[in-house]
């Protein structure tokens, strides 16, 4: 069945796709081409680390606006090596079944179908322990 | 030599859901009762808050009453554009460009979870533009960070309702009890339904006008319109973006940014408040507030919401109005509404929900952009 990324650039089948700063030594999510930090054009692009802490979670109960796919679904904030916290999916929709700092690790998953009959694809953290 | 700056007049259309009336009647109503509260003076400009009223919409509201001609300029700064309207006039008289101004405020927002223009196609389809779910983890943060609890947010809905009883301009104007709230649908661990509040409509307008030398009666002086955005790095800013530093401990917030603009404004320091009207978008939000604004220490809001501090009769009474959790919010009324609603108090007309004695008191929103304003006011 034929596949597409969300957002093109925002990540691979293995990891995030994020940016670094060469003038402060910050990390980015989603890559930009100036630091949002210090303004610097000096930024490359890079893979982020595929593990990382669960940070923060909850579980979205209802469809936001402009969203397909099924519900409930987690949703939170890991914090990776790199020293960024980043906003996710969480492939664990039970909030009690997760704790703050628990490994995780990226992954993709499918949102919905399109028209065409292709399924959409984000990223997201699976629970490292999970199969 | 700046001047200063007193509310000559203030109106409002209650929040709520009005089927039968256009955003522009909303605002035509609490226009026209701020222009008559403040003797209908001349005033040679106009400030519009608003986010969903569309192009021109304060032209509409003062064509409708036959008061164009003067700069009209609409205004939009998420839950804070009330503010920034405030500011902007209040600036303007200050510098002796005018005499008096007009600042109103406007809204008829959509049903349901607010669907924004700010957000990436993507991100929605990605189920990431989910509002409650930012709120959540704010929260979720708060209760890990200063220890509060899940009873303790119920307890800020049960003071924002009992004190929006008595409110003719709120939405919701009945008691509730902590089990109720407790016992309302999860929306996102650890927020229930009740926990947050509606977005609505509604209107609120205030007159501003260069302080006389003198005035008989209780004069309210506007000391302090503060208005900031927020400073990169940290994930769960109210400017939500995608990812933030792990270490922003150090990184102030846009509502800690825009309170200490508007205390040394003012000269004053939150110790001196008698009354507070906060953003309390959800409950947590409302315990933030307290920190943020350095209304008490960091870890103390939710044993100063369990020990009654911020309920009328408390030392430090937050949001006599009901709050958002009553009024509901209609986001580019929100900020003015607080201000009409603080000016009643520091006149002593708010009946069963009067601060006995108030003198001072602060008004704070803070959202989408990020932005955050910060208004005190003086009697």
């Amino acid at each position: 069945m034929p596949q597409r990324p969300v957002q093109d650039g925002l990540f691979t089948d293995d990891h995030l796709i994020g940016s670094h700063c060469g003038a402060c030594s910050r990390h980015h999510f989603p890559a930009a081409a100036i630091c949002p930090y210090c303004g610097a054009s000096e930024v490359t692009r890079v893979a982020l680390s595929d593990t990382g802490t669960l940070w923060g979670w909850t579980a979205v109960t209802a469809p936001p606006p402009g969203y397909q796919g099924d519900v409930p679904f987690g949703f939170g904030v890991v914090e990776l090596p790199e020293g960024i916290r980043v906003i996710t999916r969480v492939e664990e929709a039970d909030p009690r079944q997760l704790s703050f700092g628990m490994p995780v690790r990226f992954a993709t998953a499918p949102l919905h179908t399109d028209e065409e009959g292709t399924t959409v694809v984000t990223y997201t953290f699976v629970p490292a322990g999970a199969a | 030599m700046t001047r200063a700056v007193e509310i000559a007049g203030t109106g409002i259309h209650p929040f709520g859901r009005f089927e039968d009336k256009t955003v522009t009647e909303l605002g035509v109503t609490a226009v026209r009762d701020a222009l008559h509260d403040a003797g209908n003076p001349p005033f040679q400009a106009a400030f519009c808050g608003t986010a969903y009223a569309g192009v021109a919409a304060g032209h509409k509201v003062l064509g409708a009453l036959g008061l164009t001609g003067v700069p009209i300029v609409d205004v939009e700064a998420g839950c804070a554009s009330g503010g920034a309207a405030l500011m902007l006039a209040a600036a303007a008289i200050r510098a002796g460009q005018y005499e008096c101004a007009l600042v109103f405020g406007i809204e008829k927002m959509p049903r349901g979870i607010i669907r924004s223009s700010f957000f990436e196609p993507w991100r929605e389809e990605a189920g990431l533009a989910a509002t409650p779910a930012y709120f959540a983890l704010r929260a979720q943060r708060l209760m890990r960070e200063s220890a509060v609890t899940k009873d303790q947010l119920a307890q800020v809905v049960v003071k924002n309702r009992a004190h929006g009883v008595d409110n003719p301009n709120a939405m919701f104007r009945g008691e509730v009890t902590a089990e109720q709230v407790l016992g309302s649908r999860v929306v996102c661990e650890p927020l229930h339904l009740w926990m947050l509040c509606s977005p609505n409509e509604g209107a609120a307008a205030v007159v501003l006008r260069a302080a006389r030398a003198s005035g008989a009666g209780a004069r309210v002086t506007l000391e302090a319109a503060a208005l900031r955005s927020h400073l990169p790095g940290s994930v769960l800013s109210e400017g939500t973006p995608l990812s933030g530093l792990a270490d922003d401990d150090e990184i102030d917030p846009p509502t800690t940014l825009a309170a200490r603009d508007a205390y040394d404004a003012a000269g004053i320091g939150p110790d001196d408040l008698d009354l507070v009207e906060c953003q309390d978008t959800d409950a947590a939000r409302e315990l933030l507030s307290y920190e943020e604004l350095g209304l008490c220490p960091k870890g103390d809001a939710g044993k100063w919401v369990a020990e009654g501090v911020t309920r009328i009769g408390g030392r430090l009474p937050v949001n006599t109005s009901g709050g958002l959790l009553s009024k509901g919010e209609p986001l580019g009324a929100s900020a003015l509404g607080q201000v009409v609603d603080l000016v009643t108090q520091l006149r002593g007309e708010a009946g069963a929900r009067q601060v006995d004695g108030a003198r001072v008191a602060l008004a704070h929103t803070v959202g989408r952009g990020a932005n955050a304003s910060v208004v005190i006011l003086q009697r």
